[in-house]
């Protein structure tokens, strides 16, 4: 009997590491600048590109910023949740619109709702290199000192907004 | 006339693939360099978009997005280390194919070595044990075996000599 319960033993802590590892979603880098000051850039609105923003505006408060774009078929997925936070005005949420041409992105919130307090317009996908952006739909929480606090990479649901960003967003505007 | 127009289509076409290739921008000797450059910086790192794809080798837009900016960075005379604590900054070790060594990449880099000998140690261990155990179960000789061991062991010695 003793014999079987070595690899009796083994075989289970084996079973163990691979239903962890297996269930593990690959694509889900955790994000180095997770406590990291939100970079810096500046780049015109969506809306009225004449104007500018930067996230150094927004220091003194808790925002959300989303990067989205017309042609990223789970946005479209996130769309309607993003639009019912935005009514509840938890904490406003900031657009940014990667690699997309402007008449798409702008047809795009016509059709879907606009959701945002506004859209920022990399076109050139730079600003979304300097956040680590590799996936869209990604969403960072930014609290008051301008530190990234929670990056979702992939769509937002119901779920994680109610288990992370909602709780996150409450406790940060203590 | 009609002698004439697969000609001139045949020119049309040159003068077309032309254009198209020009498109590309005719590389210089110094970008040569550059692209070679930025050809190994981008060999060493990880498409996020495909995840099994080198950025060198990948087509996503990202991965186009991200060889450019290799490009512009060596171009302003970055060296290849800050171009590579660019990207760690910005996407994690997992963007590295080598990790770097550290307290998190300890059971990286040293599990497979590990579980070696560990696996040796179990079999040493085993094999010794068992040899034991073979040898206790034996019984011992009688003087009267050993004389005929010892007898026929001679013997194919003999056989063997000429």
């Amino acid at each position: 009997m003793n014999r079987f319960l070595l690899p009796l033993g083994i075989f289970i802590v084996l079973v163990a590491f691979l239903a962890v590892g297996l269930n593990l979603n690959p694509r889900e880098v955790p994000s180095p600048l997770i406590g990291k000051p939100a970079p810096a850039f500046e780049l015109p609105q969506l809306h009225k590109p004449e104007l500018s923003f930067a996230p150094k505006d927004m220091l003194g408060k808790v925002w959300l910023l989303n990067v989205w774009a017309s042609w990223c078929v789970s946005c479209r997925q996130e769309h309607p949740i993003l639009v019912d936070f935005a009514k509840t005005g938890a904490a406003p949420i900031y657009g940014l619109n990667y690699k997309d041409p402007r008449a798409d992105a702008l047809r795009w919130l016509k059709q879907y709702g606009d959701p945002y307090a506004l859209s920022i317009a990399d076109v050139e996908g730079r600003v979304g290199i300097d956040y680590g952006v590799y996936g869209v739909p990604e969403t960072y929480v930014i609290d008051k000192a301008g530190v990234i606090r929670f990056k979702q990479i992939g769509p937002v649901t119901q779920d994680v907004l109610e288990a992370k960003i909602l709780p996150l967003v409450k406790e940060l505007n203590k | 006339m009609r002698r004439l127009l697969p000609f001139a289509l045949l020119v049309l076409l040159a003068l077309l693939s032309g254009a198209a290739s020009a498109k590309e921008a005719a590389p210089t000797a110094e970008d040569v360099v550059v692209e070679k450059r930025m050809v190994a910086i981008s060999e060493e790192l990880r498409c996020l978009v495909c995840q099994n794809e080198s950025l060198s080798g990948s087509q996503a837009d990202l991965a186009k997005d991200l060889r450019r900016e290799i490009r512009e960075q060596i171009q302003q005379g970055r060296s290849d280390q800050e171009i590579m604590d660019f990207m760690v900054g910005r996407y994690g070790d997992f963007v590295r194919y080598r990790p770097p060594l550290k307290g998190t990449t300890l059971m990286l880099w040293f599990g497979p070595f590990a579980l070696l000998l560990i696996g040796i140690v179990v079999l040493v261990v085993y094999l010794r044990r068992r040899s034991r155990r073979v040898a206790a179960a034996l019984p011992a000789l009688s003087a009267e075996e050993q004389r005929k061991v010892d007898a026929l062991l001679g013997g194919t010695e003999e056989r063997q000599q000429p």
